[in-house]
């Protein structure tokens, strides 16, 4: 394995220069104010243009990737990321757009998120999609705000809570909570599924919004999802579908079916784009009809084969952002879907429910289902401590990066004990999943004989297991603005 | 089409499973809601799709670019776009798993310390959205910090970051935001100490504004820290190359649109949300914190820290929902910085600065164009010009130039006005050409 | 030292220990090996007010975030300021140097709600 890293800093070497630029006619202080100027420069790194590229070159070999290694993390949808639609993304037309350039020189960029949006429409059934927001999270927050504007245009002021499932990903009750609502949280039933009658219990005119995730974090169908928003719609409240893990319903459900007012996607999940390390993704929001008014700005509006920016709306939310949205991750998830018919868009969906519910099927006698049933996108398995000798999830975890596999998502869903939550999705190979089942295997066998082997691991990776509670007692985020 | 499946191989892997079909696995969907997309189109092949976009792309016009107002057109090394494309980053996922992930954390963590060494504070987060939804979590975590309500933005703010935070808190209904007057085209003392009534969280500074002109700072600052109120600073990443840290004169946080350090333009995102605090305020910090610590053999080693706060552990409690950031972006800045050094930023920033003032200079010799504002810019400018800033700005167009953004969208009585932004891009034949093109106009 | 004793304990795992009108209030030995090593603890602010069950700070471990809930109602007069810098006190010391706030009480009669030691200890076994 390779050698740890010194950083950047450390390796900076007084007067070296990576990039050169043309000196300046005159010196900044004939400009501007002397008291405005900096006493001291910036503590970067000094480095040439080759020790920069060696030094990103080795520290990126440290890393596990989707490219190098299977990354089968739960409610992430690691799928492969398509390189045409990387070599789209980098078209010098779409990269030199300025986004305040007047729509006549930006036909291109808008035509695409036009298409895009109908495309998302005929995908959904929904009436209308915001490409603005710039993640998930955001997006959720865009469809709070868009269910409050709608209550208070309707003048009705009652509507201060938002029904949350305990199952759902963090970012709902987070959401809800700035957007400033109350979060009532629903507990699922022993199916792992919500329950439908704890769902009317905690209806009420004090209802804004009921989100839930289909399929849920435990890869199971909310199977009466259709009564739910019946109850919901009664109730005068409106549902909201957190489309994280559409890839189970990828061209086989239409979320207006089963009766959503509003949805997100991530793009960076079902849509192959990469995660970068963590972002940019991309959060559209669709929304039934008697939503549209209320979407944040700018729209894209096509005339007679042109495309033009709509910048203010009466009832509009207002902006969630600046510029029309994540342009760059939008234009990939574009080339992804013109990639697939009808037929392949299905097949997403069934070749992530056909390699989860193997994976499941193979390793289910040692690591149990948390509902034994066929899953959807993802199953969720468990480690059971008391019979792999004190052997805990976190352990099998940093065991299987010994074995070259980056973990499942663990400890996830909050309410399944030593929780390994496992997404293989469609795009890998059977020869992959039957190696990682392999390994698990392996280290459940290891468990059973040397348990201090798995409870010690990793033991080939650049660094041991890490110490995050000095981490976190004594935080150190930075190597310090000044020269000590 | 990216499964790797071949027929065989599914009908093996479904007799694995012990089902006899792909739909006893969809039993638990009800047969009413499978249904796809009606009027879905035939997919491209590659080179299809290729062709398409290539076509897509030409749509949109090549310009040289003096248009900036939140996005400006800087140098992009060829070293940065590079190690941009490796899959090892690209392809990753956020560092949950440390140990497998060390390049990336200690990647983050040199971007957390390049933007504290700009800025001269002690502590960033690893990214947010954009410039302007860095500065609405940096308003609420002002609010959550002094238990106060209000929040003065500067009319000289970015108008579209203003609507930013008003949408973020108009469903809460808090913190509320009062704008101050900047008819002069930044802030003045006399019109922030009379809002400051005990009642204010943070006072919101731009230097460089909207307008491109620097603000009094320090003394803003003062005034913001003796009434018991936070100094928010929104600041221009590549300005700090010359220009004095906020955290130097005085601000608790600074927050920055990143877009500048190395990530093209791309129509409007992904653009890069920079936030920084005083050590005081790490904890209010939104999102992923990489911190340093030791691994069980005592090496250092790299970690994401004070999960605690954030919305997978604290759920409703949490002062933030973000979780995916713009890691990708902050990686671009953080090559782009190491790649400039200390040196090298300060070149830029003084190359922006004197283009940017030769340009104003030559410009407002022609007669009918002015300054609009006579404070000190960076390296935007509003230009006055003898009529509609729009129809300048069209008739450049035609010689390839994006003049820059007519300011009458924004404001009524600025539809004569053109802000023009200049970068260390724009060649000095650019220049003469914008020069030029206004010539051209000119009576 | 607020001897476990001289306490009365409520069922979500937080102690009281009673002066006058004034209550010293922490978490319980229990309750700091359940949630294990303590990294941040967020504490009301001194004069606020705050309601018996319900929830008034924070408890950060490394991957978790417990509510504490007020045991008594009442004004928040004083905050344990030590835990700022050092929250392992509350592991080292939970009855001691661990407190967390002190509340000026407004209706006594709440602690009758609460349990002695050996009951708190009966409800663990």
């Amino acid at each position: 394995m390779i050698q740890r890293e010194k950083l950047s800093i450390e390796k900076s070497v007084p007067g070296r220069r990576g990039v050169r630029v043309l000196p300046a006619s005159r010196p900044a202080a004939d400009w501007l104010p002397e008291r405005a100027l900096r006493q001291h420069p910036p503590r970067l790194p000094e480095m040439s243009e080759f020790d920069v590229v060696r030094h990103y070159t080795r520290l990126s070999r440290l890393n596990f990737s989707l490219d190098t290694h299977f990354y089968p993390l739960g409610s992430c949808t690691m799928k492969y990321n398509p390189r045409a639609n990387e070599a789209i993304a980098a078209l010098d037309g779409f990269t030199a757009a300025h986004p305040s350039a007047p729509t006549r020189a930006l036909q291109g960029t808008l035509e695409m998120a036009w298409r895009l949006e109908q495309m998302l429409c005929e995908l959904t059934g929904l009436a209308a999609f915001t490409l603005q927001p710039a993640a998930g999270a955001q997006g959720e927050l865009t469809g709070i705000l868009l269910a409050s504007a709608w209550h208070r245009s309707r003048r009705d002021h009652r509507r201060t809570e938002i029904l949350v499932a305990d199952s759902s990903h963090g970012t709902n009750p987070a959401s809800a909570t700035m957007g400033g609502f109350a979060v009532n949280t629903v507990a699922s039933g022993a199916d792992g599924r919500v329950n439908l009658a704890a769902i009317r219990a905690a209806l009420g005119p004090q209802t804004a919004l009921v989100m839930l995730t289909v399929p849920n974090t435990l890869g199971l169908f909310e199977t009466t999802i259709c009564e739910i928003a019946q109850a919901v719609h009664e109730a005068g409240a409106l549902l909201y579908l957190d489309g994280a893990n559409y890839n189970a319903l990828m061209g086989l459900v239409r979320p207006a079916d089963i009766g959503a007012d509003i949805l997100h996607f991530n793009v960076h999940k079902s849509f192959s784009t990469p995660h970068g390390g963590g972002g940019p993704g991309a959060g559209p929001v669709g929304v039934a009809a008697h939503l549209v008014p209320f979407l944040p700005l700018p729209r894209v509006i096509e005339k007679n084969g042109r495309y033009i920016l709509k910048s203010s709306a009466r009832k509009s939310i207002g902006r969630m952002r600046t510029c029309l949205g994540n342009v760059a991750v939008l234009l990939r998830g574009y080339a992804y879907l013109r990639s697939h018919d009808a037929v392949a868009l299905r097949g997403i969906a069934e070749d992530a429910i056909l390699n989860a519910n193997y994976v499941r099927v193979k390793l289910s006698d040692l690591y149990p289902a948390a509902i034994d049933e066929p899953c959807m996108h993802e199953c969720v398995l468990q480690t059971n401590p008391e019979q792999m000798r004190g052997v805990k999830t976190l352990d099998v975890a940093k065991r299987l990066l010994d074995y070259g596999f980056h973990a499942p998502t663990i400890y996830f869903p909050l309410i399944v004990p030593e929780a390994l939550m496992i997404e293989p999705t469609e795009t890998e190979s059977r020869e992959t999943l039957d190696a990682f089942v392999a390994a698990m295997r392996a280290i459940h066998a290891e468990a059973m004989t040397d348990p201090e082997q798995v409870q010690t691991a990793p033991h080939h990776l650049p660094v041991r297991r890490l110490d995050e509670l000095a981490a976190a007692r004594n935080p150190t985020v930075a190597w310090g603005a000044t020269i000590p | 089409m990216y499964s790797p499946h071949t027929e065989a191989e599914r009908t093996e892997m479904l007799q694995a499973i012990g089902v006899s079909s792909f739909d006893e696995l969809l039993a638990q969907v009800p047969a009413a809601l499978q249904r796809g997309p009606d009027n879905w189109p035939p997919a491209l092949t590659e080179p299809e799709l290729m062709a398409h976009a290539r076509t897509l792309a030409a749509k949109n016009k090549p310009l040289v670019c003096f248009a900036g107002a939140g996005a400006q057109d800087h140098f992009i090394p060829a070293a940065v776009s590079s190690l941009l494309q490796r899959g090892e980053y690209l392809s990753a996922y956020t560092p949950y798993q440390a140990e497998a992930s060390q390049g990336l954390l200690q990647a983050i963590y040199e971007f957390q310390s390049s933007i504290c060494a700009l800025t001269g504070m002690d502590a960033a987060n690893a990214s947010h959205y954009d410039g302007a939804t860095a500065l609405a979590a940096a308003a609420a975590a002002a609010a959550r910090i002094t238990g106060r309500k209000k929040i003065l933005l500067p009319a000289s703010l970015h108008p579209e970051w203003r609507t930013v935070l008003a949408t973020y808190f108009k469903a809460k209904g808090e913190p509320w935001l009062e704008i101050v007057p900047c008819p002069r085209g930044g802030l003045e003392l006399a019109e922030v100490q009379q809002r400051l009534d005990g009642t204010v969280a943070a006072v919101v500074v731009a230097s460089p504004n909207f307008y491109g002109g620097l603000e009094d700072g320090p003394a803003l600052a003062q005034l913001a820290h003796d009434s018991g109120a936070l100094l928010i600073s929104v600041f221009d990443p590549i300005s700090l190359g010359l220009l004095e840290a906020p955290g130097v004169w005085g601000a608790d946080m600074a927050v920055g649109e990143g877009q500048g350090l190395g990530n093209p333009l791309n129509g409007g995102g992904p653009y890069l949300g920079l936030f920084a605090c005083k050590k005081a305020y790490l904890r209010h910090l939104p999102g992923r914190i990489c911190g340093a610590t030791t691994d069980a053999e005592g090496h250092r080693g790299f970690v994401l820290t004070l999960q605690a706060r954030e919305q997978h552990i604290r759920r409703e409690r949490a002062a933030s929902n973000i979780c995916s950031n713009e890691a990708l972006c902050a990686l671009v800045a953080t090559i782009y910085l190491a790649l400039m050094g200390p040196a090298g930023l300060r070149d830029v920033a003084e190359l922006c600065v004197d283009k940017a003032h030769r340009l104003a200079e030559q410009l407002t010799q022609i007669p009918g164009y002015r300054l609009r504002f006579d404070r000190p810019f960076f390296n935007e400018f509003v230009l006055e010009c003898p009529g509609s800033a729009t129809r300048v700005r069209n008739a450049l167009l035609k010689d390839g130039l994006l003049a820059g953004v007519p300011l009458g969208a924004f404001n009524s009585t600025m539809g004569n006005c053109l802000l023009v932004c200049v970068t260390e891009s724009r060649s000095d034949e650019d220049l003469a050409r914008f020069v030029a093109g206004i010539r051209k106009i000119s009576p | 030292m607020f001897e476990e004793s001289q306490c009365r304990f409520a069922a979500s795992h937080e102690w009281v220990f009673v002066a006058g009108d004034v209550a010293t209030v922490g978490i319980s030995d229990y309750a700091q090996k359940e949630i294990s090593d303590i990294v941040f603890v967020e504490l009301p602010a001194v004069g606020a007010t705050v309601a018996q069950g319900k929830a008034c700070a924070v408890i950060e471990s490394v991957k978790a975030a417990a509510d504490f809930m007020a045991p008594v109602s009442g004004e928040i007069i004083a905050i344990n300021e030590a835990l700022a810098d050092t929250p392992e006190l509350v592991n080292q010391s939970p009855q001691g140097e661990g407190w967390f706030v002190k509340i000026r009480m407004t209706d006594s009669t709440e602690l009758d709600g609460l349990m002695d030691f050996a009951a708190y200890q009966h409800t663990l076994s």
